[in-house]
């Protein structure tokens, strides 16, 4: 995937317009309402007749998922945005300092692709959650409270970040990447998808450890609860021209914000002209939240093809990082030995 | 996309004359079976399928064998099998075959599906577990059950493998009623089973899908590899669809069963009985 879309195009803003100004406010839970095609923009169809999502998607975004303790209102102007990107993408290229950490892990923009050389897919909002109002995950239950907590005192037993490979995160260890899902997420880098549709079925490869979510349409029942995956098993259905994915059954390995075994996720995709895909999530987790909560990201479409992403094949960082901070501690054992007065 | 077809012209020719090549080996078994069509009128090969083999433990005919692992006893012992190369043996150089013995002997050690690793083409696809087949105009997509491994069928734009690949980079196209299917790009890292075969990066897989009945398809595959094989040879066996009516894909995701094997001896603290 390679785009040099660094500044919005005035389309993009067009579009990012049109889509903030579908929602209004006080939307509870999974009563999201579907977004309309912009004025005049007839959604293509598959040959089954279906709306046509095929291709290639970029979700990467500068827009924080919580909004920021200082800033009130829902939306910025375009020109805000353009300037609070500029600002991002300017600060995600820089020349790594030599010597620190940044510098000897690979630099991002030279030998990665990260969002200063991807498609953005640039919307007004001023965080990703729009619902509750004020763009901000809904206070813990109680239950939710205990389990964190809980959560914080296990994690303390198991020792150092660096003591033992499943102590470190599920990125790193390539298992599975923020922009999978569900709820899909701009990943930090890579966040470009590709969607292939026939009558019965919707997948969506995500470029990040090739993780293919395969959504069947045939309105089939949700899977027994026995079964647990790090994506749930989704199901869809076309509401006019947005397809709406309903996923469950999760392992709960790979939490949100603290999320459950129990989260539920519904997504709304609709095609609102013909670079842009309004890409909207509820999340519902009763043990964790007093209320679901929701947000909307923008699709951008993309150049592909994605290539390859064997993430755990070729996964010397992990390895190396493990056999470093062994060796610092025998480095370190060694110290304290030769400084032990005979 | 339109800015890059002048780029890839050239690219879209070799590849036409590398699948015509490839069809004068591969020919297609005769059927009379007609399968029904998608939307844009092709061959419907979409569903979910599966062999019914041994072949991943060896694409030659073999007999049953016992496992490596003792206390596993029969769970991991190798059942037998017809084999799935045509006319039984495959074609090595002598070097290659020493080289064959030699990986099925350290197998424990060098086979990359016991560190889940992407498992390659053809392997993927009578490796035991289901695998999805999903069809547009512009890709086909096969989205495998073992370590989530993908492949990218491009229908349209064909181009030369950009980098080597575990899975290979495949242009398709419609023969009749076939779907064939020409992949190469690949690293030279994979295997073709658990007896050791093998190829190098010079792997040229020339594949055929072809209706056989409603829940049957015929898997037709040519390979071919000068540094490991004295001539072109081929493999074939069917397909059979997943009839369930709540078949589905599910997650294999094996990093996470593997990760002690690899990871483990740099714990800090070894892992105790009690833990």
């Amino acid at each position: 995937m390679r785009t040099n879309h660094r500044f919005l195009s005035s389309g993009s803003i067009t579009a990012a317009v049109i889509a903030a100004s579908l929602m209004t406010a006080n939307l509870v839970g999974a009563q999201i309402p579907n977004p309309s095609p912009a004025d005049g923009y007839t959604v293509p169809r598959t040959p089954d007749g279906q709306p046509d999502f095929e291709g290639f998607w970029s979700n990467a975004t500068y827009t924080p998922l919580q909004r920021g303790r200082g800033v009130s209102g829902e939306f910025y102007t375009a020109e805000e945005v353009a300037a609070i990107e500029a600002r991002a993408l300017e600060r995600e290229s820089a020349q790594t300092v030599p010597g620190t950490r940044a510098d000897v892990h690979y630099d991002f923009t030279q030998f990665g692709l990260d969002r200063s050389q991807a498609t953005l897919a640039t919307g007004l909002r001023t965080s990703l959650i729009f619902d509750p109002p004020d763009g901000r995950i809904p206070p813990r239950t109680a239950e939710g409270q205990r389990i964190m907590a809980q959560r914080q005192e296990e994690a303390g037993l198991r020792g150092g970040r660096l003591d033992a490979v499943e102590n470190m995160n599920l990125g790193e260890r390539c298992i599975i990447m923020a922009g999978a899902g569900p709820q899909m997420m701009d990943a930090g880098y890579n966040s470009n998808y590709q969607i292939v549709q026939n009558r019965d079925y919707v997948m969506i490869l995500v470029e990040m450890i090739h993780d293919a979510r395969i959504i069947p349409l045939d309105g089939r029942e949700q899977a027994d609860p026995k079964i647990r995956q790090w994506m749930g098993t989704s199901r869809g259905h076309w509401e006019g021209n947005t397809l709406v994915v309903e996923t469950a059954n999760f392992n709960g390995k790979n939490p949100i914000n603290g999320s459950t075994e129990n989260k539920r996720v519904t997504e709304r995709f609709t095609r609102i002209d013909d670079e842009t895909m309004v890409y909207r999530f509820t999340i519902e987790d009763e043990t964790m939240w007093t209320r679901p909560w929701s947000a909307e990201l923008l699709m951008k479409q993309t150049i592909g093809p994605i290539f390859e992403h064997a993430c755990h094949e070729g996964n010397y960082g992990l390895y190396n990082t493990l056999v470093g901070a062994r060796l610092e501690e025998q480095l370190a054992a060694e110290e304290a030995a030769a400084r032990k007065p005979n | 996309m339109k800015d890059r077809s002048g780029r890839w012209a050239t690219a879209t020719f070799v590849t036409a004359v590398a699948l015509l090549l490839g069809a004068s080996i591969a020919t297609a078994q005769t059927t009379d079976y007609r399968a029904p069509r998608t939307g844009d009128g092709n061959p419907d090969l979409n569903g979910i399928w599966q062999t019914i083999n041994t072949a991943n433990w060896d694409i030659e005919p073999h007999s049953a064998a016992p496992g490596l692992v003792r206390e596993l006893g029969a769970i991991a012992a190798i059942p037998a099998g017809l084999g799935i190369v045509d006319g039984g043996s495959i074609p090595y150089r002598p070097e290659a075959r020493a080289q064959r013995d030699e990986n099925f002997a350290r197998r424990l050690e060098l086979d990359p599906e016991i560190k889940c690793y992407l498992p390659g083409v053809p392997r993927a696809t009578y490796m035991p577990f289901p695998f999805q087949i999903i069809q547009s105009r512009q890709h086909v997509m096969v989205v495998h059950e073992y370590a989530g491994a993908v492949r990218t069928i491009y229908m349209e734009n064909h181009t030369l493998p950009p980098a080597p690949t575990w899975m290979g980079w495949s242009n398709g196209s419609w023969d009749g009623e076939s779907l064939v299917v020409d992949t190469r790009g690949f690293n030279g890292l994979t295997w073709f089973d658990r007896a050791g075969n093998f190829h190098s990066d010079a792997l040229h897989v020339i594949e055929r899908f072809t209706a056989r009945s409603a829940d049957i398809l015929l898997y037709e595959v040519t390979i071919e590899d000068p540094n490991v094989f004295t001539r072109p040879w081929t493999m074939s066996m069917p397909l059979y669809r997943r009839v369930e009516p709540n078949a589905e894909i599910l997650e294999f995701r094996c990093v996470e069963f593997v990760e002690d094997l690899i990871y483990g001896h740099l714990r800090k603290l070894p892992i105790t009985p009690e833990r």
